[in-house]
């Protein structure tokens, strides 16, 4: 190494700021990774409370807590930031911190870009929350934003527009850098099929990422134009359509659902084979199916719109891929099931977060199925069903794998084991809370009980009670998640390196807890 | 110049940067909220975030040359980057193919499905479904417009971003045999053609706006043609002030035969920013 970039180094490492600049201005992969673990708690907890309201309002039948606009802006408002707020920033955490430890890098490939990339959501979120105190309240057209109500609101309404732009450029952003650090930085004799199936996830969700939330920019900028510029994508008497938005949506949408489900999946891949004390079963077959599903996933967008009217041809046509689709996942649940298959198995919280993730989630795939069928989803196509079915995705799904993953690498992050009690504790009040909560909409909806609607008939009210009980319980048990995170960081037992005793891979061979600086040079993989 | 390279990979100390362009966005997003709904002082709410995003942009891209022209940047930095210039480039495809999406959509289907389905029938009974309509609504309100034409400034400025295609190959040819003057030539005629296309499309929207009746409000014609080619127009605005800076770097003597990307990069976004414009050439102007 030259003189020169020496002397630039030492200089680096006594010019760090401190207190909260030292949060604004970082480069660092390890504080841009913790800071977006904190904004997604923090959303989730702001998320999770619109929750409640929404269940607390429909706990009986009739209207007793809110104006129905605002639980329409409620339900809005939770399910976009859930999306943008929540699951994505968390896996985007879990990417920075964990991506190049696991692949032998000092960094992400372009730090500053890293710091911009966390930065934006915090000026999005603020303007998503802000818009409650607008005139005319938040967004009330729902988080897929179909015209032509999203045409017909005020100013929040170009508010979330502008804030959708603002969350794809963080978006973009990531996910270059992440392709890059992988693409570019892995450690020598790291090839790709020697990745940890983590960063294969992320590797394909970050191409996902860079292929639809353009096409959900360029969506909205109709919306914006429509509203705001006299254009007419989405008017009829312009020649336009409004179900063309629809189109456009899903094509961004659907690849989006798999955006919020295969680093889900990374994580699960990691921790199953650790708890079994056995290498990942079928790991060529894992990855050929990951890249089969982002493949796959561009080509089924209609089957959210079944219920809207297309030609047959096309219904069929959507209606097969949906479920050929299935496929590709059922190869994963088979590998984790046949990982786990004579595998010394322990239960520690990761594990078991992570069983229930294959249980549940297979559940979700299930009733997925169950939509893809056009015949069928005419008639659910709007109902609770459709509720349970993406509740069981994301939440016993990404979320479940979420706490599975900072279960996981929290002793790693902080040098701390969690305390185990606290740990099964939270996740048995979560198993079952969310059960309570999610499977009788099923019933639900296949009795015809419409999503989105603050009020409803009295035969749908047991059902809705349950929900309610079962949304407090999992709800308020986020709160001994909250402590344990909280107990970690100040302290508990000393973590080993090794963490697991089952563990492999890079990341365990660095001390815990982690240091600030790691693989400044390469490591060797044989 | 010799650029001295390290074996490390280079990594930038903590950057003020990145949090003065989210201050820059969110001031942006909240004057152009301002604005579209005629609150006072809007404008220059938007005006003062476009202000510090600039001035953001000056003080970051200053900074990774200086950091560059000092020989930080490694062979495996080098690869960073085209990594990722190629990936945005793809998100630029992207973008622009949700907008093709929409032309193809109403074009191929919705305006048809408009002329053969009976309740539209009911409503609007003169109508003709064919491209290019301003729709059935606003062609009953009266609404006329004449569609733009391929084979006036439409061709002349296809003939100029293609010519502009060679002579920033050349150019770069010029930079890889240590040949300044051609590079400074290449560049110059590169500029002055993109400058000229903005004129002419400048032009041919005040000819549309004033004499043709073609505006963005005109239905869905006027809708995808001005939103397809205004992003195009955009794109070269933004293409040859990048250019501009090429071209005043290599005055100032930066780059050498081997160490160039930031040029390169540049040239990768005019090549595709020409490809889009061969498509819009074909698809909005040509086949109407
Ligand atoms: C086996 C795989 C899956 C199949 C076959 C499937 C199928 C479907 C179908 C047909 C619908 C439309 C229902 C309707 O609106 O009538 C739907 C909705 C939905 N799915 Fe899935 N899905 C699968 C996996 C997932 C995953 C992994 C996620 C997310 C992690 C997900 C998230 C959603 C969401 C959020 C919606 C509702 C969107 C809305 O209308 O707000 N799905 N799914
Ligand atoms: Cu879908």
């Amino acid at each position: 190494m030259s003189d020169a970039a020496h002397a630039h180094d030492d200089h680096g490492h006594h010019a760090h700021p401190t207190g909260i600049m030292r949060w604004l201005t970082t480069t660092n992969h390890k504080d841009i990774g913790s800071l977006y673990l904190w904004f997604s708690l923090i959303m989730l907890f702001t998320a999770g409370s619109m929750a409640l309201l929404i269940r607390s309002e429909l706990f009986e039948p009739g209207m007793q807590l809110m104006h129905p606009d605002f639980f329409n802006q409620l339900t809005t408002m939770h399910g976009l930031i859930m999306i943008f707020g929540v699951i994505m920033p968390a896996f985007t955490g879990f990417a920075n911190w964990q991506v190049p430890l696991m692949i032998g890098a000092p960094d992400m490939a372009f730090p500053r870009m890293n710091n911009w990339s966390f930065w934006l959501l915090p000026v999005a979120g603020i303007m998503l929350l802000g818009s409650f105190w607008l005139p005319g309240g938040a967004v009330a057209g729902g988080w897929t934003m179909y015209p032509p109500l999203f045409i017909q609101g005020g100013v929040s309404y170009d508010l979330t527009i502008l804030a959708v732009h603002i969350m794809g450029l963080s978006s973009i952003m990531g996910s270059i850098n992440i392709i890059t650090t992988i693409l570019n930085m892995r450690a020598p004799g790291l090839t790709l099929m020697k990745m940890p199936m983590f960063v294969w996830t992320w590797l394909i969700t970050a191409y996902l990422l860079i292929a639809t939330m353009p096409v959900l920019a360029g969506a909205v900028t109709m919306l914006l134009t429509d509203r705001n510029f006299g254009t007419h994508f989405f008017n009829a008497a312009g020649g336009g359509d409004p179900v063309m938005f629809q189109h456009i949506f899903w094509f961004f949408g659907h690849p989006e659902v798999y955006i919020l489900i295969l680093p889900a999946f990374g994580i699960v891949s990691q921790i199953i084979p650790t708890f079994s004390r056995k290498p990942l079963f079928g790991y060529a077959s894992m990855v050929y199916a990951t890249a089969s599903i982002a493949i796959l996933s561009f080509t089924v967008w209609a089957h959210h719109m079944f219920a809207v009217g297309m030609p047959v041809a096309a219904q069929l046509f959507f209606m097969f891929s949906t479920m050929l689709i299935a496929v590709p996942t059922g190869v994963k649940v088979f590998n984790w099931v046949a990982t786990m298959w004579k595998g010394s198995l322990t239960f520690e919280t990761p594990m078991l977060f992570a069983i229930a993730f294959v249980c549940l989630f297979t559940i979700g795939g299930f009733s997925g199925l169950v939509l893809a069928m056009a015949p069928v989803d005419i008639q659910l196509q709007d109902t609770y069903y459709v509720v349970a079915h993406f509740h069981y995705v994301l939440v016993s799904g990404a979320l479940f794998s979420i706490f599975a993953g900072i279960y996981y690498w929290l002793p790693k992050w902080t040098g701390h084991m969690y305390n185990e009690t606290l740990g099964k504790t939270h996740f048995w009040l979560s198993v079952i809370g969310m059960n309570i909560v999610f499977f009788p909409m099923h019933f639900l909806g296949l009795a015809g009980m419409p999503r989105r609607i603050p009020d409803y008939a009295l035969q749908f009210t047991e059902f809705n009670q349950i929900a309610t009980v079962g949304a407090f319980i999992f709800g308020f048990s986020q709160l001994i998640f909250l402590v344990l995170v909280l107990k970690t960081i100040k302290g508990g037992a000393k973590a080993s390196d090794q963490v697991w005793e089952g563990a492999q891979g890079l990341e365990w061979t660095v001390p815990s807890p982690a240091p600030y600086h790691t693989f400044e040079t390469a490591p060797v993989v044989k | 110049m010799s650029l001295a390279q390290t074996d490390k990979y280079y990594l930038p100390q903590p950057s003020l940067w990145p949090i003065i362009g989210s201050v820059a966005l969110l001031t942006m997003a909240v004057g152009g909220v301002m604005a579209m709904h005629e609150i006072n002082h809007g404008l220059w709410v938007l005006l003062a975030g476009v202000a510090v995003l600039f001035f953001m942009m000056f003080g970051w891209f200053g900074e990774v040359i200086r950091d560059s022209e000092a020989g930080r940047y490694n062979k495996q930095v080098d690869s960073s980057y085209r990594w990722s210039m190629s990936w945005f480039i793809f998100s630029e495809v992207m973008f622009f193919a949700a907008f093709f999406g929409a032309l193809f959509y109403t074009r191929v289907l919705s305006v048809p499905w408009l002329g053969e389905s009976d309740t539209m029938q009911q409503l609007w009974p003169t109508f003709k479904a064919a491209w290019p309509t301003a729709g059935p609504g606003l062609t009953a309100d009266g609404l006329k417009f004449t569609p733009m034409e391929a084979w006036g400034i439409p061709a002349i400025n296809t003939l100029l971003l293609l010519s502009s295609g060679v002579t920033v190959t050349w150019a770069h040819w010029g930079l890889k045999k240590n040949n300044r003057m051609q590079l400074i030539l290449g560049l110059g005629m590169t500029v002055t053609l993109g400058v000229v296309f903005l004129c002419l499309q400048a032009y041919e929207y005040h000819h549309a706006y004033t004499q043709m009746g073609l505006t963005l409000g005109a239905g869905v014609y006027g809708a995808t043609f001005f939103m397809l080619t205004g992003f195009h127009g955009f794109h070269v605005l933004v293409g040859t002030t990048m250019l501009i800076v090429m071209l005043l770097r290599s005055i100032a003597g930066h780059f050498t035969a081997e160490h160039h990307f930031a040029f390169e990069a540049v040239s990768w976004y005019w090549h595709f920013v020409d490809v889009v414009w061969v498509l819009l050439f074909i698809l909005v102007y040509w086949l109407i």
